[in-house]
């Protein structure tokens, strides 16, 4: 029986796609396609990569025309049917505005783009995306986006925490919650967020550009691991 | 032509060089046509004024694929691969109009790279503004950094280095320029140089509107100031389509279509058409009907001068039309075919039906004129050099607080503010990010890696052109050494004021000299480059400003230095001497304010073996850590050390001048290593035997920076001072 196999979507502007791709043979040893924005199923696959980048130029707001692109549907359907999907970056803002997540990103405080290593604390690892994790770890991992300032209304957040859906939380080295800690103003630091089933995460870090030492940064090599002993 | 006076003052064109034009193609030529002579014999396309002298600097070497002339180098790394690279500067159109100036030079020099097939890995700046001080210079600062970021991001790729400074020399002409570095196989690197008469010309990319048009021709003038009305004559980038641009070029340059490609950049069609047919020796004929249009009633000359970005003219080979128009399809791009190459070398340009211009290529290219223009040193330089600024300085009554104003100036400290703004981890190869000597790429699929820096000190070029310029060659040199690699080519950047003075011809010419002689003295060949006059304001030019951007070569990227102080009671030694010298130095500049006295004084053979003992040292596995002495001098450096490293050091020197002279002298060829005490009777053997100065002068210790009874300063406090910004 052949293995698992893996997709990253390609938008028009998507730019990690090659990185995500890279990253995925390199640590997780599975085969992987790209997948172009027109493709109409993704029945294939087991694990689907929405990559960083700026989709359409990021233009009219980061996500909002991506969310029209023919894979979207084949996305929704796919995710439906439990398969595990990942956003990254662009990827998580294309997720919010498919609302297949909840709520939406703001400019970052700053209101400038921001590329630095920062931490997270791993919130929760009863999941596919971070069973090798152990709750509470510190993870130090790159950040590169200019709109990643998560925020939803409180109800919403109130769900979100209750329902554990708050997988990443942006802290310092310590693994303490701070303003200072809080690179872009993300409301209760969120970092990364998944849905109700736990198929679908979206993060803002980017793990593929800490899974290598050589990159300084190992820490997101479990996530990657993780999602490949999911799919044994 | 009526009011032939006024036209030729609007086109930038002297009465002599329209009577050139005239005796040339034996008639009086139609406006069109005299705008198309306009653009092509520009400053900026025609290098009238600084032709004579380019030719100094060495351009070949063994591994040199492609020198000067064409759209960007190469050098081959071994492996079947090339790295392409080159720097260009977009300065006028950064001061009118900063977020889209700086965009579209990133913009501009990215295309330069892909259009020779290879896959951009690397962007870097140069950057020079007034001081910081003016909320019109915050401005500008802003836009600019926010107009790089906004435009390599989007693009995905890694804006890994470069450098900024500040003096108000630059307060009305600010100094934005880019340096892009590709990866290509060596044996598919696609020039601009047309072959096959026949073969299609295609027009891919961007709409053309009528967005900057008679840039070239803007750049090659002074400001006045009128400036604020060029604003329209400023390009407006769109990096998403550059994107798509970039991906269909790469992914029809796999296979065998493309004759020859080069970007519509500075006079867009009219020099990439002109251009690539005069490099083949064949002629040109285009129909303007068959241009991609964005605005409508568009003149003949109009679209020939154009200079939207994110467009490209390429040479198809004829059948493989169809395979052209697929893959620009694909993405979503216009893709038009507007001409043909014939036998004869003229340039043809229809438009409804009519011809409307008709001129030999030879005449547009190989007349151009050439300017051997006056040259004189300039008093101004006489007088600075005069001025002892030694005696000028007090020594610090409080070296700790001197030290912390140094480690805090815009000039030194940290360029976190600049750099995070822009994505440097995107590709996944960034193993040295900014803020080291040199960035550091490595290559996915080798064990080896490039080394990037840009560098120029202008302070040195405005107190000693020949001398500051050799110094930014062994500067850049040092500081990619200082990361584990070799020099192997550079890329030069040549900032200049109005070569109509004779100052600044004398500072240009004496600047080329200096970066020939250090270049032929350490071997490393100049394969690219850009020069940018008038840069003044109402005739005060910008200190001369050559940036020299260089790459080097790690075989093994394992054995990369980094500047970080590692391990308790290593040894700190200097390798290489300081004079008793501050002119031009960080130092005076704060202290007694002025720029003046003589710049550090350089030898590129003493570089040239810095470089060769630091590299021997590094195979034998037995430092620890590197970096250079530049700005602010062995003191500044040893602070970087301990910051990178959150590790203090006791310092422990004995003075041969005044200790303020000899913490913060910018005296070159200095490089800090740290290693352990097992090592050190062979590091100095090996310094001897390359004849370089060795000194141990201290060791890494405790939690504060502790220079002899002068100073000591917890790390802490160090790192706030280095990072708060401006």
């Amino acid at each position: 029986m052949p293995g698992p196999k893996a997709g990253v979507i390609v938008f028009p502007g998507t730019n990690c796609d090659s990185d995500t791709y890279h990253a995925i043979k390199q640590v997780m040893g599975i085969d992987v396609d790209y997948i172009w924005y027109e493709k109409k199923t993704l029945k294939q696959y087991q694990l689907i990569v929405v990559p960083g980048g700026f989709s359409y130029g990021d233009y009219l707001r980061a996500g909002a025309l991506a969310r029209f692109s023919p894979v979207m549907d084949a996305l929704r359907a796919y995710s439906e049917n439990n398969g595990l999907v990942l956003g990254i970056c662009n990827g998580f803002q294309i997720l919010l505005e498919a609302s297949m997540l909840p709520g939406s990103m703001q400019k970052n405080k700053t209101l400038k783009f921001i590329c630095r290593d920062v931490h997270v604390r791993v919130e929760r690892n009863n999941m596919p995306f971070t069973m090798l994790y152990k709750k509470g770890d510190v993870l130090r991992i790159p950040i590169a986006h200019a709109e990643g300032n998560y925020y939803a209304p409180e109800q919403t957040l109130k769900t979100l925490e209750g329902n554990d859906q708050v997988v990443f939380r942006y802290v310092d080295e310590k693994g303490r919650v701070s303003e200072d800690a809080n690179p872009n103003g993300s409301v209760y630091g969120i970092a990364g967020l998944c849905n109700a089933g736990g198929n679908i995460l979206a993060m803002m870090p980017h793990p593929e550009r800490a899974s290598d030492k050589l990159l300084g940064s190992e820490d997101g090599r479990k996530l990657f691991l993780s999602i490949k002993k999911a799919l044994k | 032509m009526e009011n032939l006076d006024g036209i030729l003052k609007e086109l930038n064109l002297t009465h002599d060089e329209y009577r050139k034009i005239v005796e040339l193609i034996g008639k009086e030529p139609n406006l069109t046509e005299l705008w198309v002579f306009s653009a092509m014999w520009s400053e900026h396309c025609s290098y009238k004024s600084s032709k004579p002298y380019l030719g100094r600097m060495p351009s070949s070497g063994d591994r040199v694929i492609i020198g000067p002339g064409e759209n960007a180098g190469a050098v081959s790394i071994g492996d079947g691969l090339a790295v392409v690279f080159k720097m260009e500067s977009h300065n006028h159109p950064s001061f009118i109009e900063p977020y889209n100036g700086a965009a579209t030079g990133v913009g501009g020099i990215l295309r330069d790279i892909f259009t020779m097939g290879a896959r951009p890995v690397a962007i870097l700046d140069s950057l020079r503004f007034g001081e910081p001080d003016s909320s019109k210079m915050r401005y500008l600062i802003d836009g600019v950094v926010a107009g790089i970021a906004g435009y390599g991001n989007c693009m995905g790729i890694p804006t890994v280095g470069g450098e900024v400074y500040f003096d108000d020399a630059y307060k009305d002409n600010i100094l934005v320029n880019a340096m892009a570095v590709g990866i290509a196989p060596a044996d598919r690197i696609f020039l601009a140089k047309a072959s096959g008469e026949g073969n299609p010309v295609f027009y891919v990319g961007s709409k053309t509107g009528r967005d900057g048009i008679h840039g070239a021709t803007m750049a090659s003038a002074s400001f006045t100031d009128q400036t604020a009305e060029l604003k329209p004559t400023v390009q407006v980038g769109d990096p998403f389509m550059e994107k798509l641009l970039m991906e269909a070029c790469l992914e029809l340059m796999k296979d065998d279509h493309i004759v020859a490609i080069q970007d519509m950049g500075a006079a867009g069609l009219t020099s990439s058409s002109v251009e690539m047919a005069a490099k083949g020796g064949l002629g040109i004929e285009i129909d303007l009907d068959r241009v991609p249009q964005r605005e409508e009633g568009m003149q003949p000359y109009e679209i020939m001068l154009s200079e939207s970005q994110e467009r490209m003219l390429l040479i198809a080979r004829k059948g493989h039309e169809k395979a052209v128009e697929r893959v620009f399809k694909k993405w979503g791009l216009d893709v038009s075919m507007i001409g043909r190459l014939v036998k004869s070398p003229w340039i043809t340009v229809r438009a409804g039906g009519q011809i409307h211009v008709q001129l030999p290529l030879e005449a547009l290219v190989d007349h151009a004129p050439v300017y051997t223009r006056y040259a004189r040193m300039p008093a101004s330089m006489a007088e600075a050099a005069e001025e002892q600024p030694v005696e000028k300085i007090l020594e610090p009554a409080d070296y700790g607080k001197t030290f912390l104003q140094l480690l805090s100036s815009p000039g030194i400290n940290s360029k976190a503010w600049i750099y995070e703004q822009y994505d440097h981890s995107v590709g996944t190869d960034t193993v040295i990010k900014p803020g080291s000597d040199a960035a550091l790429i490595r290559i996915k699929g080798t064990r080896k890696g490039i080394a990037i820096s840009t560098d120029g000190n202008a302070r040195y070029t405005y107190l000693g052109p020949y001398t500051g310029a050799a110094a930014a060659v062994c500067e850049a040199a040092r500081n990619i050494a200082c990361v584990g690699a070799r020099p192997v080519a550079l890329t030069d950047c040549l900032n200049f004021g109005n070569p109509e003075n004779p100052d600044v011809m004398w500072q240009f010419i004496e600047s080329i000299n200096g970066i020939a002689s250090a270049c032929l003295k350490m071997n490393i060949p100049v394969i690219s480059g850009n020069v940018s006059f008038y840069n003044e304001t109402e005739g005060k030019s910008i200190y001369p400003t050559p940036v020299i951007g260089m790459v080097g070569l790690i075989e093994n990227i394992h054995e990369r230095i980094t500047p970080d102080f590692k391990d308790k009671g290593d040894a700190i030694i200097l390798l290489g001497s300081t004079l008793d010298e501050c002119g031009g130095s960080e130092y005076l500049k704060i202290t007694a304010g002025g720029i003046t006295g003589n710049p550090p004084a350089v030898s590129p053979r003493t570089e040239a073996r810095l470089v060769d003992l630091l590299l021997a040292m590094n195979r034998l596995h037995i430092i620890k850590s590197a970096t250079d002495c530049s700005e602010g001098g062995l003191g500044i450096a040893l602070a970087r050390c301990a910051i990178a490293g959150n590790r203090g050091a006791v310092i422990n020197m004995k003075w041969k001048y005044r200790p303020d002279r000899e913490l913060f002298s910018e005296s070159q060829h200095r490089i800090i290593v740290s290693a352990a005490d097992k090592h050190i009777d062979k590091i100095k053997k090996m310094a001897e035997s390359y004849d370089i100065p060795f000194k141990i002068i201290g060791r890494v210790e405790g939690s504060g920076l502790r220079i002899n009874n002068l100073l000591s300063i917890p790390v802490k406090e160090l790192k706030n001072a280095y990072t708060k910004g401006i």
